[in-house]
């Protein structure tokens, strides 16, 4: 076991902080991939497609 | 894949997917060897156990300028090149560089009150700093002031090539002032001055959280362009409705327009 000595408090905040910020970006980015991608499946369900005749959904 | 074929969004998005997946796997790994060890490295004779802190400040604060220099190089694409990606990438980089200024802010914060005594100090380098992450958020703000992403982008773009006079500012702050923060101890003439027994973990978690980065800014810029296309498709569908109304023949319109134009 390790010991961080008496700023622990210091240290450990410091790596949970860039642990809650680092998963919020990424629960961020794949909610908004999430939304966007169900917008476009919406999209292309109620006949609106891309003039290249090609689905909305079309690599993404 | 020549570099000009990126600039087709489907061709990127078709990239992406499967770049996505390797880099987040090499992320991963590679954060893992430095957590390991960070977490093993031997403490400063001076500083104790909170030279542990470092492993994950120093990234943040290299990151927190990188980014706002990606997106200097990607607003010099909006305003000389056009490149169709290019406010694409600027506007995905924003939030991810916001958010790693504010990591270097607070675990910076975090390592001064056990060092200097202090959570704070209005010396030169970190209010330089603090100036970078409000310039962040002011970019955030612009972009969603603005409805059209073409209008928005040019503005940000000059926004963001203004703001980047701040970074020299902020490398060169500890030369120029006298500041509380210590100067420069990794990248400064005549080489790093920190023993390899820090420098080795500094560097795997820097390369970890660049890799970081590029995996996020890759997945947000998808994102983007997503976004883009569904904007499109739902102003041409409101166009297609307005004309059925306007002929009173659902059906001419609807082949009027069935087809429309989107991002990529």
């Amino acid at each position: 076991m390790m010991s961080l000595g008496p700023y622990a408090s210091f240290i450990v905040t410091s790596y949970a902080a860039a642990a809650v910020v680092v998963a919020i970006l990424i629960g961020w980015i794949a909610l908004d991939h999430r939304n966007q991608t169900q917008r476009l499946r919406e999209l292309d369900r109620s006949g609106v497609t891309r003039r290249s005749g090609r689905s909305a959904m079309d690599a993404s | 894949m020549s570099l000009i074929d990126l600039a087709n969004p489907t061709r990127f998005l078709a990239l992406t997917a499967r770049v996505l997946p390797w880099l987040a796997a090499a992320t991963i790994i590679l954060l893992a060897i430095g957590l390991y060890q960070s977490a093993y490295a031997p403490d400063d004779y001076q500083q104790g156990a909170t030279v542990k802190i470092m492993f994950i400040h120093v990234p943040n604060a290299w990151l927190s300028m990188f980014v706002w220099g990606v997106m200097s190089i990607a607003s010099l694409g909006t305003l000389v090149w056009r490149h169709p990606l290019a406010d694409v990438a600027a506007k995905a980089a924003a939030p991810i560089g916001a958010a790693f200024t504010f990591l270097a802010l607070l675990t910076g914060s975090l390592w001064g009150r056990p060092m200097w005594g202090t959570y704070w100090e209005w010396d030169a380098r970190l209010t330089s700093v603090l100036i970078l992450f409000l310039m962040y958020l002011g970019l955030m703000a612009l972009w969603r002031a603005v409805d059209d992403p073409s209008r928005a982008a040019r503005a940000a773009a000059v926004l963001t090539l203004v703001g980047a006079i701040n970074l020299p500012i902020i490398k060169f702050s500890v030369d120029w002032w006298n500041t509380l923060h210590q100067p420069a101890s990794v990248m400064r003439m005549g080489g790093s001055a920190l023993d390899k027994s820090f420098l080795i973990p500094l560097l795997v978690m820097a390369i970890a959280f660049t890799l970081l980065f590029v995996t996020l800014h890759l997945a947000a810029m998808r994102n983007e362009i997503l976004r883009r296309r569904v904007r499109s498709l739902q102003m041409m569908q409101a166009s297609r409705v307005a004309f059925s109304n306007e002929t009173g023949t659902g059906s001419r319109g609807q082949n009027a327009s069935n087809e429309v134009g989107a991002a990529g």
